[in-house]
């Protein structure tokens, strides 16, 4: 591992730049930025989930106060059809071309008016009638129209034989596991403010990537890129689900050019349920052998997830299948299922989240089948090398990780008999799991200033979507310079700053740190005359090796002990532990925050998270905080997380992301934790009460009911 | 936007006017699941009569030892009284509950009562719903029922009662009180909700125009202990799936009186009277706990995907029960 080169401020815990302004009101968000001559846009949409238009009734609505006009497929601005997204062509872009429903929630009309309220009343007058067609939404792995998923990921993996390997194994798992569509749930509702300036496009936009944004609305309307200005100072959440240019931006850019006035979009937060995008729905088979001494010789992991015909998009669930084990055999099959769902888009670990989940349980699954210690178990089979690339891995600090968060749980005292641990009324469980999330890195371009007062300006088209990027990127580039951080000004959020990745993948850290980094060493060979500014800026697409030889990956650990109540089929989180190696750590301080929100954010999805939908329209049941849950405060009582010393050579810094590896091992561990708390493996989540409800046999439930009640009253209140 | 008027009442016969006087007018306490109704348009009241300031809050005890609670208490102060928590400890746990700590700052217990269901159909104004939309039919029932009624629902509808607080005025036999243009009347919580039967959207037996001005409960024996317990997906802010009020007096080991109320399980809150006569006179052993869990859901009729409910209900009256004996023996 490679020391560190500076002693500054990469590694040292500050809080966000920002907060200040955020904790006051003070910073700005999409939607809250003033403008003159600002109307409104309120989306109207489709409630069935396929069909067509047959008419749009807008006489009682245009004859309401303010407002200035309705726009539908007949009378919306045409938009260029080759326009698309990351894997291609992109259907769900194209809003009112035509009268054709693709999915409940799809965007029908946009009424404009000069308030927010108005448009809203008009929208409520807009009658709109659908011709309904029957639609499918069945998803099943074995779906009629299911078919190979794309592999611009890579190739599927097909080592050794898979069939004679488990022909020879001592032990079989073979399961089945299933993971519900889910919503992104970001704080802040997609929102946009669009305007023209003769050719010129301009926006305020709720994204992760200003710069992305700008190229599909320059596709979308037929012009350069240049012409198009998004900016996107602050964003409030994204974790996936604003990082395409979503629908708000495209109809607020419509409807601007109709009436010539900026206009701006605020989605409702059940639009935002039910128009920008989702996790798709997983289902996986598992199969896994091992010898009877706990040796895999055989993993096989088919998963298959929904997706919308008007757009491709790659679930990775199978990724972990190819890196974390060590077997002779390995195959992994990736099935893409197209149905009349709301297009699906990552969210937050995408294919690893659901993905890990089954991996992982089955593995769990292993273990209690060869009846030996789980963490036995996978340090048993860890590979020198990639199982199915055959390259070595640039670090690979899993076992750091599995030894540290054993060590800190307390994994040693487990009596790994299920069912053996009980408080009261309670059945006491712990779980582990492992994880693994691909890193990398993207090409950017930054550009820095030596202002002539002795600080520096550092442009680059980064997006802070509440991870901490704009204090982290503070940080890299004061070491880069080598100044104190107080004389570094940071400017991101604009797509006029330069191609840049987004916040996505994982990705965006080690893409503008790269790009900074690069930026800072060319100033430096040119600072002379410190009267004049100089700038220097760096393009990193020439610089990047995509083909490094080594495989990149970050790692993770996570131990969680649940409490169920049999009688009631509640599960309780009660202690969370990750360890995770993701390089160099550039902000302990908000590291740490990434990796216990992703936590977070898996546990909600192992308990909580699922969208329901009515089975005779598709459309959403729950739709809105009510109905859909995610975690509230009192369901994560001790949450803690660490790092263990990492450095990632393929990075000039020694950095990886981290934004992501958080969520993946999450359900997975607590799934596990359930299982040895009940005895019953839960393969389908989320672990809802009644999939845990078990019959309570008269007598025993009153046992230990003195011990447990204040337990009881505790969890109620 | 949609307009309506607004207008604060200081007495109470102010407010009585001012409603009797608009047919669309409704009475505004916190406004947390009205205004909410008002926003998505399933409401839409052309007036709006605030009457949270009325001088109807505070708790009071009655002679016999019962309280009368004001209907503009807010369920915070009802669930934080000292009296509350003495005499009806159910009750100030089934408030706090419920919702959020913002939202019980602003909830009154009059308000409370008259909480509309949380099917999502209703709702959705796309979508049937008998109780919004008399005659338009019932969505739910083939549609996303996994927490609907398993009790007292019909063929037009087959939502619950969203509120914690009412389930434990059921288990004490509270009465509401109110006053209307023609004089001041009460109605036993047990007649308050009208069964659901052809007509969904008539939820109560209040006199059109009256307002509820208090809760009264009737005192009960020092040696009456009662518990709360919800169950839910999320450790908090959710309504319940199942719920229980339940309260029992054992002396001598032999139960001499106790009460069961259920909430989430049907459209109203479900007293289980027979239930509480198989315990009645007898010894609460788990056999006899878990009888009277049987009986309390030997009418229940299941909808397809809620039959979790069933189990799920008996097993919670017999875990609550069982604390309670429990604590019996040892108190």
């Amino acid at each position: 591992m490679s020391p560190d080169r500076t002693v500054g401020a990469v590694g040292a815990s500050r809080p966000r730049i920002e907060g200040g302004l955020k904790v006051t009101g003070a910073a700005r968000y999409t939607a809250d930025v003033p403008m003159p001559g600002l109307v409104h846009g309120q989306l109207v949409t489709a409630t069935t989930s396929r069909g067509r238009v047959r008419d749009v009734d807008a006489s009682t609505a245009l004859g309401m106060p303010g407002v200035l006009g309705v726009l539908d497929h007949r009378n919306a601005p045409r938009l260029n059809p080759k326009a698309g997204n990351y894997f291609g062509p992109d259907g769900s872009l194209l809003l009112l071309q035509d009268e054709v429903v693709p999915y409940a929630g799809w965007p029908v009309a946009l009424v404009v008016a000069e308030t927010p309220e108005q448009a809203r009343a008009a929208a409520a007058a807009l009658r709109v009638t659908c011709d309904a067609e029957p639609h499918d939404l069945d998803f099943d792995m074995d779906h009629p129209a299911a078919r190979p998923a794309s592999t611009a990921f890579g190739p599927e993996a097909d080592t050794g034989d898979l069939e004679a390997e488990l022909a020879a194994c001592a032990v079989v798992v073979e399961e089945r596991y299933r993971t519900p569509e889910e919503s992104h749930c970001a704080m802040e509702p997609h929102a946009s403010t669009a305007w023209w300036e003769g050719d010129h496009l301009h926006a305020l936009d709720a994204n992760q990537g200003a710069f992305s944004v700008s190229e599909v609305l320059a596709a979308l309307w037929s012009i350069d890129r240049e012409r198009v200005h998004v900016r996107s100072e602050h964003v409030g959440g994204g974790f996936g689900g604003k990082g395409v240019c979503g629908p708000q931006m495209i109809l607020a850019s419509m409807a601007s050019k109709r009436f010539g006035r900026p206009v701006r979009i605020a989605m409702t937060r059940a639009q935002v349920f039910e128009t920008t995008s989702s996790r798709p729905r997983t289902e996986q088979l598992v199969t896994i052998g091992a010898d009877a001494d706990g040796r895999l010789r055989a993993v096989g992991h088919r998963a298959a997830y929904a997706l919308s015909p008007l757009a491709e998009y790659i679930e990775a669930c199978t990724e972990q299948a190819k890196v974390l084990y060590a077997a002779p055999a390995i195959r992994t099959r990736l099935t893409a299922v197209p149905l009349d769902v709301l297009p699906p888009a990552s969210m937050r670990g995408p294919g690893a989240t659901p993905g890990s989940f089954a991996l992982e349980s089955a593995i769990d699954e292993v273990a209690e089948r060869l009846d030996v210690d789980p963490v036995r178990l996978r340090l048993r089979n860890q590979p020198s090398v990639a199982p199915v690339s055959g390259l070595p891995f640039s670090t690979r600090r899993l076992v750091s990780c599995v030894q540290e968060g054993a060590r800190r749980f307390g994994w040693a005292a487990r009596d790994r008999r299920p069912r053996s641990r009980r408080e009261g009324p309670l059945l006491i469980g712990t779980g582990m799991a492992t994880a693994s999330f691909s890193a990398g890195v993207f090409p950017s371009t930054a550009s820095i200033t030596a202002e002539v007062d002795g600080t520096f300006t550092v442009s680059v088209g980064a997006s802070d979507i509440g991870t901490g990027a704009r204090t982290a990127l503070t940080a890299v580039a004061a070491d880069a310079l080598g100044v104190d951080a107080g004389r570094v000004r940071l400017r991101i959020g604009d797509s006029d700053l330069g191609m840049a990745w987004g916040a996505g993948g994982s990705r965006g850290t080690t893409s503008w740190s790269f790009a900074i980094t690069e930026a800072a060493k060319e100033l430096r060979g040119r600072l002379g005359d410190p009267a004049r500014p100089v700038t220097a800026t760096v393009d990193t697409s020439a610089l990047i090796d995509f083909q490094p030889g080594r495989e990149r990956q970050t790692f993770s650990a996570v131990f969680a002990e649940v409490a169920v109540d049999p009688a009631t089929g509640e599960v309780r989180v009660r202690r969370l532990l990750g360890v995770f190696a993701v390089g160099r750590v550039i902000n302990p301080l908000l590291a740490r925050g990434q990796v216990v929100g992703g936590m977070v954010m898996g546990l909600s999805m192992a308990l909580h998270e699922e969208s329901v939908r009515d089975p005779r329209t598709g459309r959403l049941a729950n739709g809105d905080f009510a109905g859909y849950h995610i975690a509230a405060h009192a369901d994560v009582p001790d949450v803690e997380a660490d790092f263990v010393p990492d450095y990632e050579p393929l990075d000039p810094s020694g950095f990886n992301g981290l934004g992501e590896i958080g969520t993946a091992g999450t359900a997975a561990a607590i799934a596990n934790a359930v299982w040895h708390a009940t005895g019953t493996r839960q393969r389908t989540l989320p672990i809802r009460l009644d999939r845990v409800l078990e019959p309570v046999a008269a007598g025993k439930d009153t046992e230990g009911a003195t011990e447990g009640a204040d337990h009881a009253v505790t969890r109620g209140a | 936007m949609r307009e309506f008027a607004y207008q604060r009442a200081a007495r109470v016969h102010d407010a009585l006017l001012a409603v009797a006087g608009d047919r669309n007018a409704r009475y505004l306490g916190g406004g947390t699941n009205l205004v909410d109704l008002m926003k998505c348009g399933v409401e839409r009241p052309t007036r709006l009569v605030d009457v949270r300031r009325l001088p109807l809050d505070g708790v009071h005890v009655a002679p016999g030892g019962g309280l009368v609670i004001g209907a503009t208490t807010t369920n915070s102060d009802a669930a934080a009284h000292p009296e509350v928590r003495r005499r009806f400890p159910a009750l100030s746990q089934a408030l706090l509950a419920g919702a959020s700590g913002q939202l019980r700052n602003m909830a009154t217990v009059g308000g409370n009562l008259l909480q509309r269901t949380r099917c999502g159909y209703f709702a959705d104004l796309s979508r049937p719903c008998n109780k919004r939309l008399p005659g338009s039919g019932c969505a739910a029932i083939a549609g996303v029922h996994h927490n609907h009624a398993v009790l007292g629902h019909s063929a037009h509808c087959v939502a619950t009662h969203p509120s914690d607080m009412a389930v434990a005025l059921a288990a004490f036999d509270a009465v509401v009180r109110y006053q209307s243009l023609d004089g001041g009347g009460e109605i036993p919580l047990s007649r308050f909700y009208l069964p659901v039967g052809d007509r969904p959207d008539l939820e109560t037996a209040l006199p059109p125009g009256a307002l509820i001005t208090a809760v009264a409960l009737p005192g009960v024996p020092g040696s009456l202990r009662s518990r709360y317990r919800k169950v839910r997906e999320r450790a908090s802010y959710a309504f319940a799936t199942v719920s229980v009020a339940a309260a029992l007096d054992v002396r001598d080991g032999v139960v001499r009186d106790v009460r069961i109320a259920m909430g989430g399980v049907a459209s109203r809150p479900w007293r289980a009277g027979s239930a509480e006569a198989v315990l009645r006179g007898a010894r609460p052993t788990p056999d006899r706990l878990r009888a009277c869990a049987e009986e309390a859901l030997s009418g229940a009729e299941p909808l397809p995907d809620n039959g979790y409910k069933v189990l799920l209900a008996k097993n919670l009256i017999a875990a609550v029960l069982g604390e309670l004996a429990a604590a019996e023996e040892v108190g």
